[in-house]
């Protein structure tokens, strides 16, 4: 049961047509941490998660979550894995025909078709909530919802299972600053106060810098290095260089430290934001 | 493996009970606990946790809400257990406005209202839009060089050429199910012959132009108002008007012109595949050779019969193309939008062109051209 690593990426290939994307890769992702998934464009960050969470048949490898095998599973298998986890993806992709809370009651109702109706609603309001909407977003139509909105009311659903296991496909992009952090503090106040194993795509280094334990760098298909920020800074790779150490890399750091350096004290209230 | 959440109720020595919580309060193995703490009527004081063994959100919202009902102390929290109680009373919304849930009678009479808004607003705007097409068209002419020959040879291609095989097939099957029923009707009287009539008038006047038009409506009108309403979303469409392009001009002058030269042609080759379709049953069935079946045709098919079709026709290609680009037009929000109107644009040309349809038969027949 309490195995380290939630998840276990062993021998990943994946290629389109002449296209390998994926060769040999390895990861691991260990419980209680925040991994950080980053790369540059085309590296293949969103079909690594498409590929651990089952969309993305790979063509040879092995994947284990919760210590269960996932390659070749179909929709209607290995449910026990599925409701132990929750996935935002980047555009939120809600339901369009339902409200918020409907979205967030879609997984309940799936696994737990006993629960009553009121039940399901108060669940629904205090997830949405926690996922810093307000509460009158509970009976809006995502097309009603501004693009940050629709990504908390995305977490709201991916959360509503009470996930072990969480994954982030850039959920700060397209944000502004404010935003930005904010969701980076949801994000790792929802770490602290559930226990839950975050595995977030994220082009955002101060997102890297904030919140992430550990960080996964893809490059020439393959992770080609994981571990905190100053063990990467420590390598010498030329991607790795020009990332952290690039203008926006430099800049991200500085925030960090002195940030760091003058610790405000900060009330963290879920929901508050 | 985790026990099922569970309680017991204990009196306590002043009065009052205490809720002594056991097993997993985790949504998983939860159960009928929710129901049970909702019946609860006992005056609890305190809720006890020290037995609980793991504990999840809908775990610590369970014990929150019969805390906060009862007003009763909770005890024997762990530390994650508190963390989490914490989290979801932050998260608790007493005032959560229920969603508006008008009356149905209301609702109806809403809804019959906005619909009778909507149809209204809708047409004034179609002729709106047919304006700035005629507009278009008129500066498109004074500017030739403005025309984008390209797009309409591109649109010749998807509306014309690429529709010949299934209009073909189609109007084919069509021309043998009207001459096998007129054969067998007409024969009760011994007057199978005039299933020739049948085809001939039938086919040239209405059918082979009608057919054709609701299979254009379905194949391009369709697929206008998808495209622009794709684009729409896209932001194709503001950008083309920030750099300058008149979306009128660039998108929906090509797409109607093709629609108005290609219709008739279309409308040619149905009527020829199904006088094809009804000789061959005729000679197969009724045994009335190839040339003779020729010869009788033209005798009973006047000519005034294939220029209804050949009037009739541009006017339906121009309703089909305009209606799927109107429709393309009125997309905003969503991609659920652009299935909407895509359908609305093929039920409005079909009703549009069978409205013009049956104007053109009285019309025609008024004038003599029977």
């Amino acid at each position: 049961m309490d195995q380290p690593n939630i998840i276990s990426v062993q021998g990943l290939c994946n290629s389109f047509g002449e296209q390998v994307i994926h060769q040999d890769l390895n990861l691991e992702v260990r419980r209680g941490e925040i991994l950080g998934v980053v790369g540059g464009s085309g590296t293949g960050k969103s079909v690594l998660m498409r590929s651990i969470i089952g969309l993305q048949e790979p063509v040879a490898g092995k994947i284990r979550v919760f210590d269960e095998g996932m390659i070749g599973k179909e929709e209607d298998e290995a449910s026990d894995v599925r409701r132990r986890w929750g996935v935002l993806f980047q555009g939120g992709a809600l339901f369009s025909t339902l409200t918020v809370a409907e979205n967030v009651q879609v997984p309940l109702r799936e696994f737990y078709p006993d629960f009553s109706k009121a039940l399901l609603d108060e669940i629904a309001h205090y997830k949405i909530y926690l996922s810093g909407l307000p509460a009158d977003a509970a009976h809006k139509f995502p097309s009603e919802l501004s693009g940050g909105m629709r990504k908390r009311a995305g977490l709201a659903r991916a959360l509503a299972m009470d996930p072990e296991l969480l994954f982030l496909d850039e959920p700060t992009a397209g944000l502004d600053p404010i935003g930005a952090s904010n969701f980076d503090n949801l994000t790792r106040d929802l770490k602290e106060t559930l226990g839950l194993t975050v595995f977030l795509i994220t082009h955002d280094l101060d997102t890297l810098y904030a919140i992430c334990d550990r960080v996964a760098v893809l490059a020439d298909q393959k992770v080609i290095a994981v571990g905190a920020i100053e063990e990467l800074l420590a390598i010498d790779h030329p991607w790795i260089n020009e990332y952290f150490s690039g203008p926006r890399g430099r800049a991200a750091r500085r925030g960090h430290d002195k940030h760091n350096n003058n610790p405000q004290p900060e009330l963290h209230q879920p929901g508050r934001s | 493996m985790a026990n099922p959440a569970e309680f017991l109720q204990e009196d306590l020595a002043d009065g009052g009970q205490i809720l002594r919580l056991s097993g997993s309060f985790t949504i998983a193995l939860i159960g009928d606990v929710d129901g049970r703490l909702r019946d609860l009527s006992a005056n609890v004081r305190k809720i006890d946790l020290s037995a609980v063994e793991h504990m999840d959100t809908v775990g610590a919202w369970l014990v929150h809400r019969t805390a906060r009902e009862f007003d009763s102390e909770i005890v024997g929290a762990g530390k994650d257990a508190s963390r989490l109680l914490q989290a979801v009373s932050s998260a608790d919304q007493t005032d959560i406005p229920p969603r508006p849930h008008p009356p149905s009678f209301e609702r109806f009479l809403a809804e019959v209202g906005h619909g009778v808004v909507s149809s209204f607003t809708t047409l004034l705007r179609f002729l709106g839009f047919v304006g700035q097409v005629v507009k278009a068209s008129f500066i498109l002419a004074m500017n030739p060089g403005r025309f984008r020959w390209h797009a309409v040879v591109q649109h010749f291609d998807m509306v014309g050429v690429r529709a010949l095989g299934i209009i073909g097939l189609m109007s084919f099957l069509i021309g043998i199910v009207i001459a096998q029923q007129g054969a067998v009707q007409l024969r009760q009287f011994g007057a199978e012959v005039f299933t020739i009539n049948l085809i001939g008038r039938l086919t040239f006047r209405e059918l082979g132009i009608l057919m054709t038009a609701i299979m254009v409506a379905g194949r391009s009108g369709s697929a206008f108002a998808a495209q622009i309403g794709t684009m729409k979303i896209t932001e194709e469409i503001d950008a083309m008007r920030t750099i300058g392009v008149v979306p009128a001009e660039a998108l929906v002058v090509p797409r109607v012109i093709a629609a108005v030269m290609m219709m008739p042609l279309l409308g040619i080759f149905a009527s020829l595949m199904s006088v094809i379709g009804g000789g061959l049953l005729c000679w197969v069935v009724l045994e009335i050779p190839p040339a003779t079946f020729v010869q009788r045709l033209r005798e009973v098919t006047p000519m005034t019969d294939f220029w209804i079709g050949m009037i009739k026709a541009p006017v339906f290609g121009a309703i089909i193309a305009m209606a799927g680009c109107f429709q393309g037009m009125q997309v905003h929000g969503n991609a659920e939008q652009v299935g909407l109107k895509t359908t609305a644009a093929v039920v409005q040309a079909i009703f549009l062109v069978i409205v013009l349809d049956a104007f053109f038969a009285i019309f025609f027949s008024e004038i003599g051209w029977n």
